[in-house]
C-alpha cells in the first residue's frame, strides 16, 4: 500500500514536471505587439522611448503638457546609453513589436533608419507648426521621396572653450573677442595658436587641447558632406573636408599639442578637474559636463570663444511610429515638444541647444550668459555657429562608427607612435570592415 | 527495480477490476518506473532547449548568412564565406593571440598563488574563518565594479599605480596604450577576482587528504616542501585539473574586464590598436558595434569549436598518458 501511494505521488510529480516544461516552451510564443499607447475611458496614453538627457522629461515640459491636456497620459521610458537604446530599437523595428508611439532618433542613426526603416515611421512633412527649424536640421531626416521621419529637438553648435588663466600665462590674449579673432575663419590658425601656446607656456604640464579627435570632429561637422555623398557612396578618401581635417588633426596629434585624452572616457574628467589642457572644442551640450567635472574651484577660469567655423556636433529627433494607435495625438505632442518656446525652455534649464531657428531669437536664448564660463554670452555664440552651417547636410548610415574609427586612428598617432600614413591606412581597413 | 515490478501485488484499488484493467495497471506501473526519471529531467531539458540549444542552432544558421541587425528579416545566404573571411582576417588571429596571452598571464599566476594561499590557510591559524572569508571577498565583487576600480588605478595621468611608480622613481606608464602593459593590467583584474575562489577549492581538497599520509611522510623524514610536493599536490590533482578546465573556459570567454578597462569605443575594439581585443570583444564589435550579425555569429561558433578542440586534445593527451603509465 505504501509503495502504491509513493508511486502515485511520483506519477503526480512527473505529470506536474512535464506540464511545467510544456508551459515553459509555450510561454515564449506569446505575442506582445502593441505600443502601450491607446485611448481608454476618454483618456489617451502616449508612450515615448528616449535616451540620454534629451531634456524633454528633465526640463518638466512633459508634465506641463499633461497639465494642459488632462486627458493625456504620457509614459516616457528613458535609456541612459544611446548605443543600448539603438540596439533595442533595431530589434524592435525588425520584429515590428515593442515599439513606443514616439521614438527618439540620434543624428548618427538618422540616415540608417531613413534607409532601412522609413516605413515604420509616420511622415511628418505636413505636420502643422513645424516650419520653424534651421534649414539643415530637417534635411537630415528627409528621405529622397520627401518623407520626413522626425522633428528636431536639440542640436550641437560648436565653440571653443578655453582657460583664460593659461592663455594669459602663455602670453596670449584672454578676451573672448580677441581670442576668436586669433583663429577666425580657419582651423589651421587654431593649430598655429596652439604652437604659440606651447612655446609660450612655461607653467608645467599643460597641453593646448584635450584631444586631436575633437579638432577633427569640429572640422568635419561644419561641411555639407562628410563620409558619404548624397547617393550613399563612401567618399571620405577623396573628400577634401575629411582629408583636410585629417591632415591638420594628425599634425596636431604628432606635434604634441594634445593631452592625448579621449573625450568622455577615463582620464578626461580628472583632466578637466586638474586643468591639464587649455582648450577644448565644445558643443553646446558639453558645457554642463565641463562645469560639473572641472568643479567650482575652476569657476570663472574658463571662457567660450567663437569657433573658426560654424559646425554642429550631435543632436536628436522625435519620430512617430506608423504602428501607433494614437498617431494624431502623438503628432500633436511632438510638434508641441519641439516648438520654439519649449526648445528655448530646455536650453534655459539644461543647455541643450535649440534646433528651431525661431528659438534662436527668443529672449531666453539671446540673453543667456554662463556664469561659470566668465559670463560668456553662450546663447549668442552658439546661435551664430548654428546660423553659420551649410543649408543641407548629407549624413551616412555608419557615420557614428566611422567617426569613432577616425578618433581611434588619431589616438594611434598620439599615443602609439604610429605615423599619419599608417594610421590613415588602418582607419581605411577598419572602415571597410565596418561597412562591408 | 525490474524484479520488483514483476513480483509486486496489483494495487488495491484495481482488485475488483477485470484482467484487462490489471494489464493496463501493470503497463502504467512500468511506465511509471521507467518513465518517471525522464519526466523529472524534462523541465531542465525544456529550458535547455529553449535557451541554449535553439540559440546555438539559430546562431549557426545566422552565421551562414549576411545579416544586418537593422534588417534582421533580410538574410542573404553566403554559405561558409563568413568563416573563410574570419580565418583570413588579421583581427581574428590578433584577437585569438590576445586571448591566449591574457589567458596565460591571468591563469598561471592565479592558480599558483591560489595553491600557495590554500597551503597557508591549511595550517592551524588563529581566526582561520576570517582569512577564508577574506580570500573569497573579491569573488563576490561584480566584474563591473572591480574592473572600474582597476581602470582608475591604472589611469595614466592621475592613477594610483603611476603615482606609486613615480614616487619610487619610475616614469609613468601609459597602461592602456601599451600592448603588454594593458594585457597585464587586465590580467591583474582577473587574478584579483579569482585567486581566492580557487584557493578555497584547493583548501577543501587538501583537507580531504588523510592526516596519516603526512605523518607517514614525516616519519620517513620528508621536509615540509617535500610533503607539499609529494603528498599534497598528488592528493588534490583532480581539483587542480578541474580549476584548470574552469579557468581555461573563463579565459576563452574573457570579455567584461577588457570592455570596461578600455571604456567606450576603445573598450569594444580592445584599444585603439586592438592591442587587447579578445575573441569575446571581437564578437561584440562585429555584432553590437558594426551590427553584422552573421559575422558575429561566426565568431561565436569559432570560439565554441576552439573550446571543443582544446578539450578533445586534452582528453587525448590524458588518455595517452594513462595508457603510458599502466
Amino acid at each position: 500500500m505504501k509503495k502504491t501511494r509513493k508511486l502515485m505521488r511520483t506519477r503526480g510529480a512527473a505529470v506536474v514536471s512535464v506540464v511545467t516544461a510544456l508551459g515553459l516552451l509555450t510561454a515564449c510564443g506569446g505575442e506582445s505587439g502593441g505600443t502601450g499607447g491607446g485611448t481608454k475611458d476618454g483618456k489617451t496614453t502616449i508612450t515615448m522611448g528616449l535616451f540620454g538627457v534629451m531634456g524633454i522629461k528633465e526640463s518638466g515640459i512633459l508634465d506641463e503638457y499633461q497639465k494642459q491636456h488632462p486627458n493625456v497620459i504620457i509614459k516616457a521610458d528613458i535609456a541612459g546609453d544611446e548605443q543600448t537604446y539603438y540596439t533595442a530599437l533595431q530589434t524592435h523595428m525588425t520584429a515590428n513589436s515593442g515599439l513606443k508611439d514616439i521614438q527618439g532618433i540620434e543624428i548618427g542613426r538618422a540616415k540608417e533608419l531613413l534607409d532601412t526603416r522609413a516605413d515604420r515611421f509616420v511622415d511628418l512633412s505636413k505636420l502643422p507648426g513645424t516650419d520653424h527649424f534651421l534649414p539643415w536640421k530637417q534635411s537630415q531626416v528627409t528621405g529622397k521621396d520627401g518623407k520626413v521621419i522626425g522633428v528636431g529637438t536639440d542640436t550641437g553648435p560648436l565653440a571653443v572653450c578655453y582657460r583664460k588663466d593659461y592663455f594669459e600665462q602663455a602670453g596670449l590674449p584672454t578676451d573672448r573677442e580677441a581670442v576668436a579673432e586669433l583663429w577666425a575663419g580657419d582651423w589651421k590658425k587654431y593649430v598655429e595658436v596652439g604652437k604659440q601656446f606651447k612655446a609660450g607656456y612655461k607653467g608645467g604640464k599643460v597641453a593646448y587641447m584635450d584631444a586631436s579627435s575633437g579638432l577633427f570632429n569640429a572640422m568635419i561637422y561644419g561641411d555639407s558632406q562628410q563620409f558619404y555623398d548624397k547617393s550613399g557612396e563612401l567618399i571620405y578618401q577623396d573628400n577634401p573636408t575629411i582629408t583636410g581635417a585629417w591632415d591638420l588633426a594628425s599634425e596636431a596629434a604628432a606635434s604634441g599639442l594634445s593631452a592625448k585624452l579621449r573625450q568622455f572616457q577615463a582620464g578626461w574628467d580628472p583632466g578637466l578637474a586638474n586643468g591639464t589642457f587649455a582648450t577644448a572644442v565644445c558643443p553646446a551640450w558639453m558645457l554642463a559636463h565641463i562645469s560639473e567635472k572641472a568643479g567650482p574651484k575652476n569657476s570663472g577660469k574658463w571662457d567660450v570663444a567663437k569657433a573658426p567655423k560654424g559646425a554642429s556636433w550631435g543632436g536628436s529627433f522625435l519620430g512617430v511610429m506608423e504602428k501607433s494607435p494614437v498617431k494624431e495625438e502623438a503628432k500633436k505632442l511632438v510638434a508641441w515638444l519641439t516648438a520654439p518656446e519649449q526648445q528655448a525652455r530646455i536650453f534655459e534649464s539644461l543647455g541643450n541647444f535649440p534646433s528651431s531657428q525661431e528659438a534662436l531669437t527668443a529672449p531666453e536664448v539671446v540673453n543667456m550668459k554662463s556664469e561659470y564660463f566668465s559670463g560668456a554670452p553662450i546663447g549668442q555664440i552658439f546661435a551664430a555657429a548654428a546660423e553659420d552651417m551649410p543649408k543641407e547636410q548629407v549624413l551616412g548610415p555608419k557615420d557614428g562608427t566611422i567617426k569613432d574609427i577616425f578618433s581611434q586612428a588619431l589616438s594611434l598617432i598620439e599615443s602609439s607612435g604610429k605615423s599619419a600614413d599608417e594610421a590613415w591606412q588602418t582607419a581605411g581597413e577598419r572602415i571597410d570592415k565596418a561597412v562591408g | 527495480m525490474a524484479s520488483h515490478t514483476s513480483s509486486a501485488p496489483p494495487p488495491a484499488a484495481d482488485k475488483n477490476a477485470g484482467p484487462g484493467a490489471d494489464r493496463r495497471a501493470g503497463l502504467l506501473h512500468r511506465l511509471d518506473v521507467r518513465g518517471a526519471p525522464y519526466a523529472f529531467v524534462v523541465p531542465f531539458f525544456a529550458v535547455f532547449a529553449a535557451f541554449s540549444f535553439y540559440p546555438l542552432v539559430y546562431t549557426a544558421w545566422i552565421s551562414l548568412h549576411d545579416v544586418d541587425l537593422a534588417t534582421m528579416d533580410i538574410m542573404e545566404w553566403v554559405a561558409f564565406d563568413n568563416y573563410t573571411d574570419l580565418l583570413t582576417d588579421e583581427r581574428f588571429w590578433n584577437a585569438l593571440l590576445n586571448t591566449v596571452t591574457i589567458g596565460v598571464f591571468s591563469t598561471v599566476p592565479q592558480l599558483l598563488m591560489a595553491l600557495g594561499l590554500a597551503h597557508l590557510l591549511n595550517y592551524r591559524l588563529r581566526g582561520s574563518t576570517f582569512f577564508r572569508v577574506a580570500a573569497l571577498t573579491p569573488y563576490a565583487t561584480s566584474v563591473g565594479a572591480a574592473a572600474l576600480v582597476f581602470t582608475m588605478l591604472f589611469e595614466r595621468d592621475f592613477g594610483m599605480i603611476n603615482w606609486a611608480l613615480g614616487a619610487v622613481g619610475f616614469g609613468e606608464i601609459d597602461w592602456e596604450n601599451h600592448k603588454w602593459a594593458a594585457q597585464l593590467a587586465i590580467s591583474s583584474i582577473v587574478i584579483w577576482r579569482w585567486t581566492g575562489y580557487n584557493a578555497l577549492l584547493y583548501l577543501a581538497a587538501m583537507q580531504a587528504i588523510p592526516r596519516d599520509r603526512f605523518e607517514a611522510a614525516a616519519i620517513d623524514g620528508a621536509s615540509r616542501w617535500q610533503q607539499f610536493l609529494k603528498v599534497t599536490i598528488p592528493g588534490i590533482r583532480p581539483t587542480i585539473v578541474f580549476t584548470i578546465v574552469l579557468s581555461t573556459i573563463g579565459a576563452t570567454q574573457l570579455f567584461g574586464e577588457p570592455l570596461i578597462f578600455g571604456q567606450g569605443p576603445n573598450g569594444i575594439s580592445g584599444g585603439a590598436d586592438n592591442q587587447y581585443q579578445t575573441l569575446g570583444l571581437l564578437l561584440y564589435e562585429e555584432g553590437w558595434k558594426f551590427y553584422h550579425m552573421g559575422r558575429a555569429a561566426t565568431v561565436a561558433w569559432v570560439m565554441f569549436m576552439l573550446l571543443i578542440i582544446v578539450f578533445v586534445l586534452q582528453r587525448l593527451l590524458s588518455r595517452w598518458r594513462s595508457a603510458r603509465t599502466s
